[in-house]
């Protein structure tokens, strides 16, 4: 039974993603198209940010939201993401472990 | 000589484009690992084998998906019902695949096919703010060696949790549950600095994402979110970005 719940899951997830593969090989784009699928990684990234980080600390949504704006000020000074990272993890490490 | 020098070069490029992948995804390891964990003790404690927590991992690749599957399955949802859930969660991903399989263009489908496989939110972001390499010699290794990077660590991450159980305290874990927030933070930031318009289509599609969220599920919000915020790129990027 579960092993059939992983063969449909794996469908459900596989098929949209490489119907695109297939759909860009025989269609060419307008600008306008173009200029729409350039835009969506900024506007997944933001749909991704926001309101999920509210959710890091269940009922306290100010704990993820200070862990946030933590990581984009080490974003803002050039660091790495691997540091932005690591200092969002201690930031929501220390507001609810420590405090 | 002249054909063993190319050779090298050609081997060289590869090896370059590899090395690159790995360095760029290695953040996503580092938020994987922790979550991946998180959802193996979470899918043994619902119930399942080693071997089907694993072999989700291994076919689904997909993380919301999972931890939804996981509980359903605790809960005792019906197969259908999982499935169907999966989709509309997961959906998200053609839009996104629709838009990175429109830059890989000048890649062929052999590569193409297999690499959207591999597309995640975090694999999409990272592959999505490094376009240069789609254009290069071998650039297909680039984007290889990156989502093999994530997928690896997905999967034995989700086999440690599994094998371990509840390891990590609880404190520990839930500040892990920020690192791909702050990931996606730090992919975002640095691009609207370069371009404040960005920004903008950014905080369009958190505010499209929020109201939604308020009467839909959290898979059709980001859809939509991402879809709407997206047309406004139409009119705020110039024709070459």
């Amino acid at each position: 039974m579960i092993l059939l719940i992983i063969i449909g899951m794996s469908l459900a997830t596989m098929i949209p993603r490489i119907i695109p593969a297939f759909i860009v090989d025989k269609l060419q784009f307008k600008g306008w198209v173009n200029r729409w699928l350039n835009a969506i990684p900024y506007a997944a990234l933001g749909a991704l940010i926001f309101p999920g980080i509210m959710t890091v600390k269940e009922g306290e949504p100010h704990i993820g939201l200070l862990g946030g704006l933590v990581a984009i000020g080490l974003a803002y000074i050039g660091l790495n993401v691997i540091i932005v990272v690591i200092g969002a993890i201690a930031t929501v490490f220390l507001l609810t472990a420590v405090i | 000589m002249e054909t063993v020098d190319t050779e090298k070069q050609k081997s060289s490029q590869a090896l370059r484009m590899i090395k690159s992948g790995i360095a760029v995804g290695f953040p996503i390891m580092l938020g994987y690992l922790p979550i991946a964990i998180t959802y193996g003790v979470l899918a043994k404690q619902a119930g399942m084998t080693l071997t089907e927590l694993t072999l989700m991992s291994v076919m689904v690749f997909a993380g919301a998906s999972q931890f939804m599957g996981a509980n359903m399955i605790a809960v005792g949802a019906g197969a259908l019902e999982i499935i169907i859930a999966t989709f509309v969660l997961n959906f998200r991903h053609f839009v996104m695949s629709l838009s990175f399989m429109n830059r890989l263009r000048d890649i062929g489908l052999n590569w193409k096919a297999p690499l959207s496989l591999g597309l995640t939110d975090e694999t999409f972001a990272v592959s999505s703010l490094h376009t240069k390499e789609a254009k290069m010699e071998k650039g297909a290794l680039f984007y290889t060696a990156l989502i093999l990077t994530a997928y690896t660590s997905w999967v034995l991450g989700s086999v440690l949790g599994g094998v371990l159980g509840d390891v990590i305290p609880e404190s520990l874990s839930q500040s892990m549950g920020i690192a791909l927030y702050a990931m996606f933070i730090g992919l975002l930031v640095p691009s609207v600095k370069k371009e404040i318009r960005v920004g903008l289509i950014a905080i369009i599609a958190m505010l499209i994402n929020a109201i939604c969220a308020q009467f839909m599920s959290t898979g059709w919000a980001i859809v939509i979110g991402t879809v709407l915020g997206g047309f406004c790129g139409i009119f705020i990027l110039k024709e070459d970005e």
